[in-house]
């Protein structure tokens, strides 16, 4: 008797305020996501070529924000418009990440690239400390501000809040992540290094210089992290020289969430990771009812992540790639 | 030759990372500061003192407050040449970093501990300063606090604990009923799940609900974070009148931020951890206008307020972030301890810091039986164009002015006695005044409670 037909509808009725706020966490946890993936591709890249994981790329990222800070800050100061302040911190700040990631394989990894797996972990994360000591010696301990770079827009959308800055990051990931994948599958240096990938011993045998190769990966996925790090920087306008490290780490998860070494998988991993952090902190403590409460958010990522490793170890987009892991 | 190059960087780098883990103030080989030419110069004990706070992470910027506040005591002390037990008494700080984490804060305390230090300075955050003081207290050392104001730290019975700063009872108190004298009717609680964070946002909570305060939500986040969107948003949806944060300035400042972003209008507020100029920094526009409270006075109303900053910043090149006073004081009343119990043994040194009564920067210190700050205010302030506001100082505690009131009288009677069988007509004069004016104190303290 109680089952009337119209009791659906009143729920719905019910739940339909709380939409823009449903609305709102998949906002914030795409913007988030984007930052992820885009961090992601540059551990991905290097593992997919080398098997090897780049710690030092989170701190590639936090260079990447100091350095624009500097160069952006110095220009505005000295009267140039914000628009060219911004675009030149912008490319110094991949300037210098490029060298860096070029100079962080010449020194940590390409000594060690016969040795055994471990040990060039260990200098990646020897390096990570380094990274993150000679920025605490160059920047300071001190929060840094990061110029405003874009003008303070807001839209609202059916209840919804972003900025423009949002929009942005959005856009920017999209567009990076296209080109990235227009220059692996339709270049040149793309082939080369899907074929030191697969192979690189066969891959030199054809006529292909690994270590050009290896570099390049190196450079490319050290620009795409400062990209990242203006990108977080624009977004939160803070930085500190500790900020790549939880960064790095949230993004390795998504690189290995979508299956590490993929292209494709280190995207949707690191929007997923994203949606399902911004999700987490927003409904856990209603799911459990109250048990756990948002500081928990956490354990919702990580569940995903254990939960997709052991149906599918190799990550949702990743290929069996045998002894490389 | 190539491979070589990249050795020699490797170990560079290696060398590199080892100093920049390393901690960076190892003692120094006791250089047993020049005794001035003359031959008959007193014998000179070096008394290490341990300073604890993190001086990497995203708390660097405090902690290298805090040890700035110790360093300058530390040279004042110096140069000002003290002698304890018959000798010169040089004082040096070893300065360790925990990182603001608890396990890192046992770490640096049982070194500390071995090496043997005569008194610890310390730590910052509540949270290491806690499971540190148990090490502590089983060595015998005291332990002066100026920044950890979670109450369990002087709770658990330790008699070498003390703290120059009132404790979160006190200030979450405060921080409910000015919220609710502002007229919020209801509030999102956030913290950050340390020990300070927590504590202060459940002492708000009591005193808001005690108040007629409705919470609305409670959400939790950690002090590493920097995206707050998500439970922002979650917030957003309860439309509270205020959202109180307890935690520190480096998550408050964005937090701030990302609630304007988010088109909340809930008022902030927020208690220590957040009243300095780099939550400003951080939260920019967005801070315009909202409060915050700190224990104790502001600086420029008091005695040596002024004096202190201008000594700090001509010193160190940079402003006051927050603790920095009453680190300096923490420092200065465990050499007043040393120097009243003429022994730098802190067996026998312990029982003169549970007598302090030491006229400091930050307040006129002495102690409870607990190792607590005597009568600590709370003052709030506004964030008003950049600057910290001075609004009103609330709290210190009614029945500790009482007693304190009772005190001087007795005090002032004294004085009179004394007077009077010296028959000085103008001390008799003075006496009687001071009795008159001790009688009104202890008047306002009881109205006033």
């Amino acid at each position: 008797m109680k089952r009337h037909r119209k009791v659906p509808f009143l729920h719905v009725a019910v739940d339909l305020p709380k939409m823009d706020i449903f609305l709102q966490q998949i906002i914030n946890g795409l913007v988030q996501g984007s930052i992820y993936a885009l961090v992601a591709l540059g551990y991905t890249m290097v593992y997919g070529i080398m098997g090897l994981i780049n710690f030092a790329h989170g701190e590639v990222v936090m260079i990447g924000t100091l350095v624009t800070i500097t160069v952006a800050t110095t220009l505005i100061k000295a009267g140039m418009p914000v628009a060219v302040a911004g675009l030149a911190g912008l490319s110094s700040a991949v300037l210098v990440c490029m060298a860096l990631g070029w100079g962080l394989e010449r020194i940590a990894y390409r000594p060690l690239r016969n040795a055994p797996r471990l040990t060039p972990l260990i200098t990646a994360i020897g390096m990570s400390i380094v990274l993150q000591n000679v920025a605490m010696i160059v920047w300071g301990r001190n929060y840094l501000t990061f110029p405003h770079l874009l003008p303070k827009v807001n839209f609202e959308v059916a209840g919804a809040n972003f900025t423009a800055v949002q929009v942005m990051i959005v856009v920017v990931s999209g567009l990076t992540m296209a080109g990235l994948v227009f220059l692996v599958y339709r270049t040149k240096l793309g082939m080369a290094m899907r074929a030191t990938a697969q192979n690189p011993q066969v891959a030199s045998l054809m006529g292909v210089n690994s270590n050009r190769v290896i570099s390049a990966a190196f450079v490319i996925g050290s620009a795409l992290g400062a990209l990242a790090g203006v990108m977080v920087g624009t977004y939160y306008e803070i930085a500190h020289y500790q900020m790549g490290f939880m960064l790095g780490l949230k993004a390795f998860t998504a690189a290995v969430l979508g299956g590490i070494g993929n292209l494709a998988g280190a995207m949707a991993g690191g929007i997923l990771l994203g949606i399902i952090e911004a999700l987490g902190a927003g409904y856990i403590g209603d799911l459990t009812g109250g048990f756990l409460g948002s500081h928990y958010q956490d354990i919702f990522a990580f569940v995903v992540l254990i939960v997709v490793l052991m149906f599918k170890p190799s990550g949702l987009f990743g290929e069996k790639t045998g002894d490389r892991a | 030759m190539q491979a070589k190059l990249s050795v020699v960087a490797l170990s560079v780098a290696a060398a590199l990372a080892m100093t920049a883990c390393g901690k960076k103030e190892e003692p120094k080989p006791a250089t047993a500061p020049a005794a001035p030419a003359a031959p008959a110069a007193k014998p000179v004990i070096v008394v290490k003192l341990g300073h604890v706070a993190p001086m990497t992470g995203p708390q660097a910027h405090l902690g290298k407050d805090n040890e700035s506040g110790a360093r300058l005591a530390i040279e004042e002390l110096n140069a000002q040449g003290l002698e304890i037990g018959g000798a010169k008494v040089s004082f040096e700080l070893l300065g360790e970093d925990d990182q603001a984490d608890p396990k890192q804060g046992s770490i640096v305390a049982q070194k500390l501990v071995d090496a043997k230090v005569a008194g610890v300075i310390g730590h910052l955050n509540s949270g290491t300063t806690i499971p540190a003081s148990k090490l502590y207290s089983d060595a015998g050392i005291p332990q002066i606090s100026g920044s950890a104001t979670n109450p369990k730290y002087t709770q658990q019975g330790f008699k070498t604990a003390f703290r120059v700063m009132a404790n979160d009872v006190q200030q979450g108190k405060s921080l409910g009923e000015f919220a609710a004298k502002q007229g919020v009717k209801t509030v999102a609680i956030v913290d950050d799940r340390t020990a300070y964070g927590q504590g202060l946002a459940d002492e708000f909570k009591k005193a808001a609900e005690a108040a007629g305060i409705k919470v609305v939500a409670t959400e939790y986040t950690n002090d590493k974070a920097t995206d707050f969107k998500a439970i922002l948003t979650k917030i957003k949806s309860t439309k509270p009148d205020l959202v109180f944060y307890g935690g520190m300035d480096a998550q408050g400042g964005p937090m701030a931020k990302q609630m304007k972003e988010l088109g909340i209008k809930a008022k902030f507020l927020g208690g220590d951890g957040v009243c300095t100029p780099e939550f400003m920094k951080l939260g920019g526009e967005a801070t315009e206008g909202n409060y915050c409270s700190l224990p104790g006075m502001p600086l420029e109303k008091l005695a040596k307020g002024p004096e202190f900053k201008d000594k700090f910043t001509k010193k160190f090149g940079m402003d006051i972030q927050l603790y920095a006073p009453y680190v300096y004081d923490a420092v200065m009343v465990m050499a007043d301890s040393m120097k009243r119990a003429d022994s730098v043994d802190p067996a026998k040194y312990l029982p003169a810091v549970g007598q302090t009564k030491y006229d400091g920067v930050t307040a006129m210190i002495e102690f409870d039986q607990f190792g607590d700050l005597k009568g600590g205010e709370i003052s709030i302030y506004q964030y008003k164009g950049g600057k910290l506001e001075y609004v009103e100082t609330l709290g210190g505690s009614a029945v500790g002015a009482v007693k304190e009131a009772a005190a001087e009288v007795k005090e002032a009677a004294k004085a009179v006695a004394g007077a009077a069988s010296a028959a000085g007509a103008d001390a008799v004069k003075a006496g009687a005044e001071a009795v008159k004016g001790a009688a009104e104190a202890t008047k306002a303290a009881v109205e006033k409670k």
